[in-house]
């Protein structure tokens, strides 16, 4: 993040370039040796405060971010607003300006508005770090899973990845689209006609509605989870259905001529999305993804976190 | 200082590099317990022609080599200047090693300080020795002090700088004025 002109958030992978990701990526290689070190942690962040307020539910980004910063020696406050006085009607500015009065440098958050992250960073003053933003990004998963790619085949340009299911609500699926694309990869997207949003063609990928025809195409195949709780009305008749022409099996594994690598960015529905024995088996990064999850985060963390004053 | 001053030539530079090995030789015998790790990014460069040279007197011996970089242990990141991480490689155990750090400027003994931690992240090693091919001794701002010196340099002026040039036809090393 030196060449261009630096960047204060990370708000979503279309505020970045190639050469970002690449900074972001080898980075993040030298806090993947520190992690598989006997000593874990680096001093880099020791005099800076993060924030993670979560207005949405989070296991995996939420833990990962908090290991991230606290192996940089960052001091951390967790805020979730289940417990918080959002409960009791505080906007989300007047929220984030009372924590921020208590001298915090950086805040990651999660939140179920799509620009919630852009809007904060118009308006105060930290530097902002988006964990997903409604339907809209989730840069930090699309880095990690770009992260993981390369690291199973050496390079993600000419890569085929299909990424398969639920399109229309999912901020993976675009924040990956745009990542893989800057990095040279050619995206595919496969589901049910309903949950592929109607232009997604004009972004440059191809559109898929036949899970076997899109396995035979790709050398990646990053299966999302039916997010149910953002569906307002029946997107398809039933999961029974749903699994059955979209759920990755092993079965359907067996059938190409060549191995494939599968992803999820979790958390995985067994048996709807993807079987127990596809997300257990060898093809399966999902839990590389999920530690090189920390490293990423830590590489996001530690470049902008030089670049406060 | 207006002209440029040579410190080290081709030549003499060779000849601090054979004293090095011959001087770990002697201190670390087969190397069966020792390593040299040269430091990003300056470092490298010295430490990988001084293992070639340890290799030739010694062909026995069983040196091991690394490269450390220490930029996520810095005392001075968020202070302005934007540091670049460059690759760490230790691909052995530095547990109850001897290891000997490579750097080719000692100044104010920040980086070194930065090195160690960095290294201690590895493992535990029995001994840490510094070799460096300049010591600016009297510009030092923690208590660091080297094993093994090339040339030392007493110049208490801040407006100077050692350079040191490394290609494949001429390895020198110059004291310039900042200007330069």
């Amino acid at each position: 993040m030196t060449a261009q002109p630096p960047i204060k958030h990370l708000l979503g992978i279309k505020g970045l370039n190639a050469s970002h990701i690449q900074t972001i990526f080898e980075t993040a290689d030298n806090f993947k040796t520190l992690l598989n070190g006997p000593v874990k942690k680096t001093p880099a962040l020791r005099d800076i405060t993060i924030a993670n307020l979560f207005f949405e539910n989070s296991t995996r980004t939420r833990v990962s971010f908090e290991l991230a910063e606290k192996r940089l020696g960052a001091d951390v406050i967790n805020f979730s607003s289940s417990s918080s006085s959002v409960k009791k009607g505080e906007t989300l500015i007047d929220t984030v300006n009372n924590i921020l009065s208590m001298k915090v440098d950086m805040v990651v958050m999660r939140h179920p508005a799509p620009g919630a992250c852009m809007f904060l960073a118009k308006h105060i003053d930290a530097q902002i770090v988006n964990a997903g933003d409604g339907t809209h990004e989730h840069p930090t998963q699309a880095l990690l899973d770009a992260f993981s790619i390369r690291e199973q085949f050496g390079d993600v340009t000419g890569k085929k990845v299909v990424i398969v299911g639920d399109i229309l609500h999912s901020r993976v699926a675009l924040s990956n689209i745009y990542c893989l694309q800057l990095l040279g990869a050619e995206v595919m997207v496969c589901g049910p006609a309903t949950l592929i949003p109607k232009h997604i063609a004009n972004l440059g990928v191809k559109v898929s509605h036949n899970l076997d025809e899109a396995l035979k195409w790709c050398d990646v195949a990053n299966m999302l989870r039916i997010q149910l709780e953002r569906q307002d009305q029946r997107y398809f008749p039933s999961l029974k259905e749903y699994s059955n022409l979209y759920g990755l099996t092993m079965e359907k594994l067996n059938q190409l001529n060549k191995e494939i690598c599968v992803m999820h960015p979790g958390p995985i529905n067994r048996g709807v999305e993807i079987s127990s024995d596809v997300a257990d088996s060898d093809q399966s990064i999902i839990l590389q993804q999920v530690e090189n999850g920390v490293a990423i985060r830590m590489a996001v963390l530690f470049l902008l976190g030089q670049q406060r004053l | 200082m207006s002209q440029p001053k040579l410190l080290i030539s081709t030549l003499k530079l060779n000849l601090i590099i054979k004293r090095f090995a011959l001087q770990l030789i002697e201190v670390h015998g087969d190397f069966s317990n020792s390593a040299i790790i040269g430091l990003q990014p300056r470092g490298i460069k010295l430490a990988k022609k001084l293992a070639d040279v340890i290799s030739e007197i010694q062909p026995t011996s069983m040196l091991k080599y690394g490269e450390l970089d220490h930029t996520f242990f810095r005392d001075d990141i968020g202070r302005g200047e934007i540091f670049m991480p460059k690759k760490s490689s230790i691909n052995f155990s530095t547990e109850n090693l001897n290891i000997i750090l490579i750097d080719d400027v000692l100044y104010t003994g920040r980086s070194v300080r930065a090195s160690i931690d960095a290294l201690m992240s590895f493992g535990r090693p029995k001994q840490v020795e510094l070799m460096v091919l300049v010591d600016r001794r009297f510009q030092r701002e923690l208590p660091i002090s080297p094993n093994y010196v090339g040339v030392v340099v007493d110049s208490r002026s801040t407006g100077e700088h050692v350079k040191v040039e490394w290609s494949d036809e001429v390895q020198q090393v110059w004291l310039l004025s900042n200007k330069e």
